[in-house]
């Protein structure tokens, strides 16, 4: 085809959708040669995970066009999975995901910088995730993903009138996958649901009864979990138990053999043993290649405006035949974590001591061990110690004043949750509202800031 | 106590363990199928090359990549497989050495040729692999490629990537799936048509039994059986079958509960539905023993051959129904009891196989073939997917051009949902005809025609309207539009969501297990609302 005249420019196929006008495009969207430069000079992706999703993502995102990305892993490379992690190879077994990843993309992409952090999510500041224009999510766990949406949400803040300042979203786009299963997703705190906006897309998981375990065990799974539950602690008082020690997944198989042999139950392997105990989710290359090329074609179109964007969930399922579907879900106005804060009235009077007492009891929040922070400054915090001396003489201060006499304001709680009969860590805003709050002092205190 | 001897899995060979994840869905019987594949990649852009690299982390058996291009510096802008050392060299050698490097254990092989050149003057070349993947292929070059490899009985798959759409269309005679693995199906617990053994055992128990602990270990099964018949003996030996007499016979379940934390009553009463259910076999089962095919010959696959034995089955021993499957799903119980049903499931499964592998044997021999050419495993993968059994016929491509179904574009047409992707099907044909007139594909260059091209295309997208039967209908003004913007741009993202697709097609295809898509999938990048279109 002709084609030999036009000099050779390696965004040759994105310089398409880049540069030239569109129909079917985001308001916002200025083609041009600037465009497509300032993204790779200025716009920085994070992407969580260097796994199945995560080295796809890298890949998809280095050959669209953007040039300053981190990746984020705290797993060694494991043999299991050199079936769809293409960036890692045998000799890589042991090494730090993120950092062969990183290395493995740069030899191959030209001009793409890509910082890596061997680390945990939760040992990087705040600020840390802030610095990125979107974050791309390739996580295999329900708990990463809502520590992740807390802190996006978190940079959120609202105007008066309750809409979100469009300076402080913060972008999320989150695929998972399970088999031939997977789903995609857009998340714009504040406008589209956050994670916790739609928690009960998740099913619970599956949880044996006790007495199921402990009395009547009727297939291979129950005599497994006896072993590795019940009788682990039994016999090894104190000692936890690690699923990656292969002498403890020896003695967990020959314990579920033992039991099964007991009860006359057929179908203990050691494979089976393996997968209930480490909850392994089958897992293959193409349907990690779908939803990670999905997730990162709609972080380009985020980024540029170049075309319409997914709205928002999409499902995906290639196992019986093929089936893809878009829901446009709704938010939650009154989400912990992505609204504007539960409001709470308060009298100018009450301290902050009485002020954490309340979170307990409060039906929405149910939250014990409070720590409050109201913008920069920590009010109070339960741990470490160091700090909870130090902070201790605000307990009996009024929260009114500690926080500089405002009429209302949001301020950010965490501690542990009951809510829905678990324990859960949790994070997150209220707007406190001070009743009977003198004007005149506000007054006062708006001339004098 | 006997101690199981040492099983092989305990030794994590690193074979075994690479393959581990997806061992865990298609089993070393589907691994063994992909590992003794050969498939060819016609064109290694992109799309071919993203869908091959799915197939050899996978472990496929080997490939052979067709290309006759050389590396531009566009291309290492959308190619993962090729890099800066690659620019001028041959784009199939480079590929193919990549992807040898992510397996060892696949056979990877390149030829520098053009496919359009290799269609039209070697068609036998194509005859020698298991699946054939074509990627990037314009119109005519596909129906070329369609005829000659449904001559050489060679699976197809086209795949195309094109700036924000594209599409996969699978291109096959007949595939027959006995592993179809749907992710939701009822279990076969026969609770309305319970059989001798199974009734006998179900009065051995007694509800009514004193001892709380017994009482509430009683499965369900057992419960509704014994529910059901009590039930029939008022009701002139039906079943529930209005609202009203559903109702009351889940109230009938619940009034024999002693506490309300008797699970297994409470799972009597979710699965009461059961013993509403229809006996007999489903309208798939139906279609499949009606299906010309299983009127089998001397040339009939041990598929059809199956299929007919089991069509005997059902009007003779089976008595309306298939084999049993033999499985129960977990359910609160005794262990006694639970082992003691897993028993009679369990026998009543292997009897009926028995009979199916007996006539299984008779009808070979009818045919002319040798009775042990179908192997006992395969006979009673056969019998527990009795009720799953897929059979999947493609149209060819050029039948579908040229005789399209009408009724199938009307709806699409007239639908919301659907309106986006028949335009796409519909302009993804028509660059191809504009570009075997104009030698471009529509705003392909930057030479200031892009007007010309989107109005011609658009010419061009109503005349295959009116040939297709639907005149009157427009395809979208904006997606016109649009597809002239993409110039023919092969993107990475899309390529790899289209590779993708492909190769996990391709897995389904030779595994046997699970089922393929239908139809083209017309991929919509703009708002993700992409359909299968059957036409």
């Amino acid at each position: 085809m002709a084609d030999l005249d036009v000099p050779q420019s390696k965004s040759r196929d994105l310089d398409k959708l880049l540069l030239r006008h569109g129909n079917l495009v985001d308001p916002g969207f200025f083609p041009g040669p600037q465009l497509r430069d300032d993204i790779r000079e200025f716009v920085k992706i994070l992407v969580v995970g260097a796994g199945g999703l995560g080295c796809e993502l890298l890949k998809d995102l280095a050959l669209s066009g953007f040039r300053n990305l981190d990746v984020i892993d705290m797993d060694r490379i494991e043999v299991t999975n050199l079936n769809r992690q293409f960036l890692f190879r045998l000799e890589d077994v042991g090494k730090p995901k993120a950092e062969v990843a990183a290395k493995r993309v740069m030899e191959r992409v030209s001009g793409v910088e890509i910082v890596p952090h061997f680390s945990r999510i939760e040992d990087k500041e705040v600020e840390f995730y802030n610095d990125f224009n979107i974050i791309a999510l390739g996580l295999d766990s329900i708990e990463a993903r809502k520590y992740i949406n807390g802190i996006a949400c978190g940079f959120l803040e609202y105007n008066d009138d309750d809409t979100p300042v469009r300076d402080t979203i913060k972008p999320m786009v989150d695929g998972g996958t399970e088999g031939f299963k997977g789903h995609a997703r857009v998340i714009m705190p504040g406008v589209t649901p956050c994670f916790e906006c739609t928690i009960w897309l998740f099913p619970p998981q599956v949880k044996f009864p006790l007495c199921t375990l402990a009395e009547t065990p009727r297939n291979a799974a129950h005599c497994i979990e006896y072993a590795h539950l019940i009788k682990w602690d039994e016999v090894h008082k104190g000692k936890s138990f690690d699923p990656d020690v292969p002498e403890h997944m020896k003695w967990v198989y020959d314990e579920a053999i033992r039991r099964a042999e007991l009860f006359g139950i057929p179908g203990v392997t050691y494979s089976l043993t393996q997968g209930v105990v480490k909850n392994i989710i089958p897992a293959i290359a193409s349907t990690n290649a779908i939803i990670s090329a999905a997730c990162a074609l709609e972080t380009l179109k985020i980024v540029s405006a170049c075309s319409k964007t997914l709205t928002n969930y999409l499902t995906y399922n290639g196992g019986e035949g093929l089936y893809t579907k878009v829901t446009d879900f709704p938010r939650l106005d009154d989400c912990l974590v992505c609204g504007p804060g539960i409001l709470i009235e308060l009298d100018t009077s009450i301290t902050l001591s009485k002020f954490i007492e309340m979170l307990e009891d409060h039906p929405k929040l149910l939250l014990s061990k409070a720590s409050v922070t109201y913008g920069e400054s920590n009010l109070y915090m339960q741990a470490p110690p160091v700090l909870e001396e130090m902070l201790r003489e605000n307990l009996s201060k009024p929260l009114y004043d500690l926080m500089g006499r405002v009429q209302k304001d949001t301020i950010h709680v965490s501690g542990t949750s009951l809510k829905d009969k678990e324990r859960q860590s949790i994070q997150t805003k209220l707007r406190v509202v001070f009743k009977g709050a003198d004007v005149v002092t506000d007054m006062d205190t708006a001339i004098g800031a | 106590m006997k101690r199981l001897e040492q099983e092989p899995t305990m030794v994590e060979e690193p074979k075994k363990t690479k393959y581990d994840r997806q061992l865990r869905i298609w089993g070393e019987l589907g691994q063994t199928s992909l590992e003794t594949a050969s498939i060819c990649l016609l064109n290694c852009g992109p799309t071919g090359s993203e869908a091959l690299k799915n197939l050899v982390l996978g472990g496929i058996g080997s490939i052979t990549i067709v290309d006759g291009s050389k590396v531009q510096i566009g291309d290492l802008g959308n190619n993962f497989m090729v890099d800066a050392k690659s620019v001028g060299q041959s784009k199939a050698k480079c590929v193919c050495g990549f992807l040898q490097e992510l397996n060892d254990a696949v056979k990877a092989n390149f030829i520098e040729e053009n496919p359009d050149t290799l269609i039209l003057k070697d068609p036998s070349f194509f005859s020698q692999f298991t699946l054939v993947v074509a990627t990037q292929l314009v119109e005519d070059s596909m129906v070329k490629l369609d005829r000659i490899c449904r001559e050489a009985n060679v699976m197809l798959v086209f795949a195309r990537s094109y700036g924000l759409t594209g599409f996969v269309r699978i291109s096959v005679k007949e595939h027959t799936a006995i592993e179809s693995k749907p992710d939701h199906f009822l279990d076969d617990l026969r609770l309305n048509n319970p059989w001798p053994e199974l009734k006998r055992f179900v009065e051995t128990i007694d509800l009514n039994v004193a001892e709380p602990a017994a009482h509430k270990h009683i499965p369900y099964i057992v419960i509704l059986v014994k529910v059901a018949e009590e039930w029939a003996q008022t009701h002139n030996s039906n079943l529930p079958s209005t609202r009203e007499e559903k109702n009351e016979f889940k109230a009938l379940v619940k009034s024999k509960m002693l506490s309300p934390d008797e699970d297994n009553y409470r799972e009597a009463t979710e699965a009461a539905f059961k013993v509403f259910a229809p006996r007999g076999i489903s309208q798939d089962t139906q279609d499949i023993i009606n299906d010309s095919c299983a009127e089998v010959g001397p040339n009939s696959s041990d598929f059809w051959l199956m299929v007919a034995a089991l069509k005997e089955f059902i009007s003779n021993e089976g008595g309306g129904e298939v084999p049993l499957e033999g499985s129960i799903p977990d359910m609160t119980s005794s262990t006694e009891h639970y082992i003691n049903l897993q028993n009679i499931y369990y026998s009543k499964a292997e009897a009926d196989f028995l009979s199916m592998e007996q006539r299984v044997k008779d009808i070979l021999v009818k045919v002319g073939q040798d009775p042990s050419s179908i192997s006992k495993p395969t006979i009673k993968s056969f019998c527990k997917n009795a009720r799953k059994l897929k059979v999947c016929r493609y149209r060819m491509i050029e039948d579908e051009f040229r005789t399209p179904s009408v009724a199938a574009l009307h709806k699409c047409l007239a639908d919301e949902e659907y309106r986006s992707a028949i335009g796409f099907y519909i302009l993804l044909r028509a660059v191809d005809r504009f570009a075997a007139t104009y030698q471009k594909f529509p705003g392909q260059l930057d030479d200031g025609l892009m007007d010309h091209d989107v109005a011609q295309l658009k010419t061009i997208a109503l005349s295959l309207l009116r040939e297709m039967g639907c005149d009157g209908y427009m395809v979208e003004e904006e997606l016109s539009n649009e597809m002239c913007r993409f110039g023919a741009a092969e993107l990475h993202v899309v390529a790899a969501f289209i590779g993708g697709i492909t190769s996990q097609e391709v897995i389904k295809l030779i595994t046997k297990q699970f089922v393929p898509m239908s139809g083209t999938y017309i991929f919509n990048g703009i708002d993700h609302k992409s359909q299968s279109l059957t036409l």
